[in-house]
């Protein structure tokens, strides 16, 4: 039988789920998130298998879902120092590496940068030559200085990479055959700073990474789990262990892609909104073909620019242990909460604290706890509460769509509980079976990807050609990451001229994505 | 005369998204090139118009190019040098200072990095006092200065300096030379003595955005709503508070053209709003009537940060205050309305100045 084993790693909470070949729940088990992670992910796995009383050997695919790697460079926590070359020279001189790095993370990456020859115009057209001289000065340079990790930039290098390439080879000589070199190629798309700034980012996280997905194998290794082992990325597919261990970058924005994801498969729905209600905060996103659909800007962590594409959504300060106070004749729910304190602090739970789970009791959406000791709470104030409640997501449903249609809206996270049947702007509110474990399960069903961005000149061959060249690089791409052949499609096709000047230069990203073989 | 520190370079960013009108292009690069300009070269003396004598020699800097190469293949550093000492030579006559032909947006800053980079002052001026589609939308076509003699200058220390016959050949030259420098060029044009300057440009803008970009920012720190100071400093109007409930963009002509429709919200409950833009917003139509119309400047702001909105981020659900500042009288005059004035747009109504407007038709 060929099982597949999903984790999420939560702010709060570790969970596990065992799905069966036609993606059926066989078992699924919450444990809380140590600051390690393994301990946590350890407990998860430990009663994940127990029960599901099966062989572990039949565990085909394990995968990971965790924000490990971007708590580390918002807290600023295990970095390496980084040695950053940028091939380009003479362009972009006027503005070097990190130049607009928060100051305390600089003090933990440092900023030993060498900007050299090379880089290429849009057209893959060199703007100069790079020098292999230059290149090894530089390296020996970064070697005096004691980095612990190299990242490489280069213009136009999403166009091609070839430049990079000479530079990890001559690194190899130089630095040595297992030191880690990061391609900013390999990790980001146009626009060179966001770029380079991710790459160095990567390469401030390898040693972080690597030891946390060590740990992921040793664990299941462990407990005679065989599977292949992923990790999920930002745009909601996998990368496998090994690859994962060289770009953990990928995977910064990976949380709430999983939690869209698991409520696009639990729900069946491919265009709807997700409402993922937690213990203090409320994730509310759209789907659209099944993925979340992307903000329109990038992403910034720990203060660094980057051009990662994150899921769209709106947070607040609404969840299951919110604190309901009583202020100018209304109530206030949250952004106080009583957090993973809930099943002491909540009145439901012999506490003293009036919370939005407490409400949601009394008005009789859940009999968590113990009900009877919400009845003595006024009705007018569990009225007023809960529609505060109600309200609240609505206008942040309102926000997120994209035009006053109705939609479905699913509702997922424990703290789901806390709403009503229905809701203003919403055709209907989906509550699937398993919406506690949503995150996991988006990171259980997950599929391989390949994706191509770069800026291609179709007065050569015309559009079309290129079009299917590029998408014929995709499913390559996307099949050797492990996606069947007869599984592969194109999902996104994205098409930007280079607009204001009369050029034939147009850029494309085209995103392939397929699901792994079932054996 | 003042000196333009790191800080003022981080506020006139903000204040130049303020006068971009919904367009303009991103001011982030050249933000930052100005602020590596300023820590590397010293800190950038803002001069006002009165202080240029009548024959010194002034070159506005801008960046040209396609975008989408902009962000990847970044400034040298040496092309603001470059652009002057050709322009200097081919003119046989040194340069006293360098100005912004665009105070909204991008090129904002551009000025402000050649200024430091070359160590000459910066004139408080401009020559649009908002942001237009199009390079020749400058006070100084009005007053009839040729845009050539013009410079365009790469990473690479090319340099190509022309003179054209008029402003349409400008067009077209400078777009073969930039397409062929890899689509991005450093520019100098409209090159003027002091005394044109006195009499063409729009002044004071520089440190206009400046303050618009400070309010913004400690009105953040204090808490406070920044709509009111934008509105003290620019004389401009509250013309509406809504949510956005369409936008619609066709992207087919190369410039973002679209509409946008505004569901009113607390005193303008039961009202609507239209907004009608072409990389800047050109019209705002309140239940079908203009309440402020181009040249006059309309910008949506974010109701609680005060942030605005460029026309390419506008989105389904925003809640928004949308405002109305007067432009230059210099824009209102029948030279200035042909064009830049509605009609020039496609739009078949007459101008008329958004301080009558808003005494009509703004609930």
């Amino acid at each position: 039988m060929s099982f597949r084993l999903g984790i999420d790693v939560g702010g709060t909470n570790t969970d596990a789920v065992i799905l069966d070949r036609d993606n059926r729940v066989t078992a699924k088990a919450k444990c809380p998130t140590t600051p390690d992670i393994s301990t946590g992910i350890q407990g998860a796995v430990d009663r994940v298998l127990q029960e599901s009383k099966m062989d572990p050997s039949g565990i085909l695919y394990a995968m990971l879902g965790t924000t490990h790697a971007t708590n580390a460079i918002v807290e600023r926590k295990g970095l390496s120092k980084v040695g950053v070359i940028r091939l380009g020279a003479p362009s972009g001189l006027a503005i070097p590496p990190m130049m607009d790095w928060p100051s305390d993370i600089v003090s933990h990456i440092g900023s030993d940068y060498h900007m050299v020859k090379g880089g290429y115009e849009y057209d893959g057209k060199p703007i100069s030559h790079p020098e292999n001289e230059e290149i090894e000065q530089a390296l020996r340079k970064l070697k005096d200085s004691a980095i612990e990790a190299l990242a490489v930039s280069c213009v136009f290098s999403p166009v091609n990479n070839d430049q990079e390439m000479v530079v990890r080879e001559l690194a190899i000589e130089i630095l040595g055959k297992d030191f880690p070199v990061s391609l900013s190629s390999e990790v980001g798309t146009i626009g060179i700073l966001e770029r380079e700034n991710a790459t160095v980012l990567n390469a401030a996280i390898l040693r972080i990474a690597d030891s946390a997905y060590g740990a992921f194998q040793s664990i299941l290794e462990s407990h005679g789990v065989t599977a292949d082992l992923f990790i999920t990325q930002n745009d909601g597919t996998l990368m496998g262990v090994d690859y994962a261990r060289r770009y953990p970058v990928l995977t910064i924005a990976s949380g709430p892609t999983n939690s869209l994801r698991g409520a696009a498969f639990l729900s069946g729905l491919d265009e709807a909104i997700v409402v993922d209600v937690g213990g203090t905060t409320t994730d509310v996103g759209i789907l659209k073909n099944g993925f979340p659909r992307e903000s329109t800007m990038g992403v910034e962590i720990g203060g660094v620019r980057t051009n990662f594409r994150m899921p769209d959504l709106i947070s607040i300060g609404l969840g299951g242990g919110s604190i309901v106070r009583e202020e100018s004749g209304d109530f206030l729910v949250g952004p106080e909460s009583v957090g993973y304190r809930i099943t002491e602090e909540a009145l439901v739970f012999g506490g003293k604290t009036l919370t939005a789970t407490d409400v949601a009791v009394a008005s009789g959406f859940s009999a968590l706890g113990e009900p009877e000791r919400v009845s003595g709470l006024e009705k007018k104030t569990v009225q007023r509460v809960a529609q505060r409640i109600a309200e609240t997501v609505e206008e942040v449903i309102d926000r997120i769509k994209t035009s006053s249609a109705m939609i479905p809206v699913v509702v997922v996270g424990g703290g789901s509980i806390l709403l009503p049947n229905t809701l203003k702007g919403a055709s209907d509110v989906v509550r699937p079976e398993n919406f506690d474990v949503a995150n996991a399960i988006g990171a259980a069903i997950s599929q391989v990807s390949g994706s191509i961005d770069g800026v291609f000149d179709v007065a050569s061959k015309g559009r079309d050609a290129i079009i299917q060249e590029v998408k014929e690089s995709a499913i390559r791409e996307a099949i050797r990451a492990g996606a069947t052949q007869e599984s592969v499609e194109i999902v996104d096709v994205e098409e930007i001229p280079l607009a204001y000047l009369p050029s034939n230069a147009v850029r494309f990203r085209v995103k392939a994505v397929g699901s792994l073989a079932g054996k | 005369m003042r000196n333009l520190t790191i800080e003022d370079v981080e506020y006139l960013a903000m204040g130049a998204a303020v006068l971009g009108t919904g367009g303009g292009g991103d001011p982030y690069l050249g933000k930052l090139m100005a602020k590596r300009a300023i820590m590397e070269k010293g800190e950038v003396s803002l001069i006002d118009v009165e202080e240029i004598s009548d024959d010194c020699l002034v070159i506005p800097t801008a960046l040209m190019g396609a975008p989408a190469a902009m962000l990847e293949k970044l400034p040298n550093g040496g092309e603001p040098e470059a652009a002057f000492r050709a322009v200097e030579s081919f003119l046989g006559k040194d340069a006293f200072a360098t100005m912004s032909l665009e105070a909204g947006g991008l090129n904002s800053t551009i000025p402000v990095y050649a200024a430091a980079r070359l160590g000459i002052p910066l004139v408080d001026a401009d020559g649009m006092g908002r942001a237009f589609p199009e390079i020749p939308m400058v006070s100084f076509s009005l007053a009839g200065v040729p845009a050539s003699p013009m410079v365009c200058c790469d990473e690479k220390g090319n340099e190509v300096v022309f003179r054209a016959i008029d402003n349409a050949w400008v067009e077209t030259l400078s777009r073969a030379v930039t397409v062929a420098m890899g689509l991005v060029s450093m520019i100098g044009l409209y090159v003027m003595d002091g005394r044109t300057i006195k009499q063409s440009s729009i002044r004071g803008t520089i440190s206009l955005c400046i303050e618009i970009g400070r309010r913004i920012v400690e009105s953040k720190a204090e808490n406070v709503n920044p709509v009111d100071a934008i509105l003290e400093l620019t004389k401009g109007f509250r013309l509406f508070e809504g949510k956005l409930t369409d936008v619609r963009r066709d992207l087919t002509t190369g410039f973002v053209r679209g509409k946008a429709s505004f569901e009113g919200i607390e005193t303008h409950k039961g009202h609507s709003l239209t907004l009608d833009f072409q990389n800047e917003n050109l019209i705002a139509n309140i239940d079908g009537k203009p309440c402020a119309m181009v040249p006059d400047l309309i910008t949506v702001l974010d109701r609680e940060s005060g942030n605005p909105i460029t026309t390419e981020t506008l989105r389904y659900g925003q809640r928004v205050v949308i405002i109305g500042m007067p432009c230059d009288p210099i824009w209102r005059t029948e030279r200035g309305l042909k064009q830049v004035g509605p009609r020039y747009f496609k739009y078949d109504i007459p101008y008329t100045p958004i301080e009558e407007l808003v005494k009509e038709r703004v609930p």
